[in-house]
């Protein structure tokens, strides 16, 4: 496919993207970070919050089937999340994690069991929405972009 | 020393998120720093030399601070920039221990938070803190760096030469004047490094930018941090 019509169709689904709110202008910052010296700095940087995440998810799940839930320790595992989404820019992902820890603060099992699953839902959004990002830009590169 | 800090400033960044540690490598690459990263304030005392000599000699006298200096930080470091939320030593805590090592005090710290707590970022600045950025840290925090390496790259070439002072050294109760009139050329140099600040914190969050007019305000400043040594002219 052309290259042009292909740089077009990225920044179209980027712009979508930020409009949808599944990112937000840190993303951006990620972006004016990479040049020739770190070419592959947003990928490589994404790719570290999906294993982050997916680490911190499998532990927030594990976390919360306990007889008695530790309040703080779940706290703690979406503190960090909160933080590497909002790193990265992955603003829908944060808002969640916002929540999220109001409802640990409130010691709200319930209230954590939903954000639980809006989180894991978010997450695999913004990961899939990022995954096509990549592949389209592998694409302009093929393309001789 | 002093003619080595001619060339690139080195910062110590500390950060338990891999994440934010790779970003901050990269924001301050970026800006033409060089980058040491650790995942822990354990790991960064271990860094500057100062494991396990933590409480250490709190009084060494003032002529054998350089040497001291040379002997434990093998690689200098111009500024320490820590994240405050870190399992075992907080960022808090690195900072107390970094202010209260004689060796390393003079060492520029920046504190960085996802949270907005008034509280801890005035403790924090209270306890010698230069900054506070609230993370997620972007390039024109970073931009607000340099007046504070500046300022430690000027006191680290205040303490490059001590030899021709042996006598002021051991007098450090000398009255303040002698060591201004000494200290004449150097000082208008530091002056306008601390112009060149007060200009660069004119877009700095207020209570920030309240420490430092404040500083540059006090006559404290104009005079180097350790009070036995004085300049060569």
């Amino acid at each position: 496919m052309d290259v042009v019509l292909l740089q077009r169709r990225f920044s179209e689904y980027l712009t979508s993207l930020f409009n949808e709110g599944f990112l937000d202008e840190q993303f951006k910052q990620l972006q004016e970070l990479q040049d020739e010296n770190s070419p592959d700095f947003v990928f490589e940087v994404v790719t570290l919050f999906f294993e982050d995440s997916e680490r911190l998810l499998n532990e927030l799940a594990k976390a919360l089937v306990q007889p008695s839930v530790d309040f703080q320790k779940v706290d703690a595992h979406v503190h960090q999340l909160k933080g590497s989404s909002s790193s990265i820019g992955a603003g829908r992902v944060k808002d969640v994690c916002i929540h999220f820890r109001n409802f640990c603060e409130e010691q709200n099992i319930e209230g954590c069991l939903r954000c639980m699953q809006q989180i894991k839902h978010e997450y695999s959004l913004v990961k899939n929405k990022l995954e096509n990002l990549f592949r389209l830009e592998q694409q302009i590169i093929q393309a001789g972009g | 020393m002093g003619i080595a800090a001619e060339a690139q400033f080195h910062v110590l960044a500390v950060d338990d998120s891999v994440i934010d540690r790779k970003m901050i490598e990269r924001l301050l690459k970026v800006s033409s720093f060089q980058v040491t990263t650790v995942d822990s304030g354990s790991k960064a005392l271990e860094f500057l030399g100062l494991m396990g000599d933590v409480h250490g000699n709190p009084t060494i006298q003032s002529s054998s601070v350089s040497s001291h200096v040379h002997h434990h930080q093998e690689v200098e470091v111009n500024l320490i920039i820590t994240d405050y939320c870190m399992p075992g030593m907080t960022g808090y805590d690195l900072l107390k221990k970094i202010k209260e090592s004689s060796s390393l005090k003079d060492i520029p710290v920046v504190i960085m938070s996802s949270e907005n707590v008034p509280s801890r970022i005035n403790r924090c600045l209270e306890d010698g803190a230069e900054e506070f950025f609230l993370k997620p840290v972007r390039l024109s925090d970073v931009n607000r760096l340099k007046p504070h390496l500046l300022k430690s790259k000027f006191k680290a070439q205040q303490q490059q030469l001590p030899q021709q002072e042996e006598l002021e050294q051991k007098e450090p109760d000398q009255p303040q004047q002698k060591q201004q009139q000494q200290q004449e050329k150097e000082e208008e140099e530091m002056e306008s490094i601390e112009q060149k600040v007060d200009e660069q914190e004119q877009a700095v969050q207020s209570s920030v930018k309240r420490k430092i007019v404040e500083e540059s305000l006090s006559p404290e400043r104009t005079r180097p941090r350790y009070s036995g040594l004085t300049m060569a002219t």
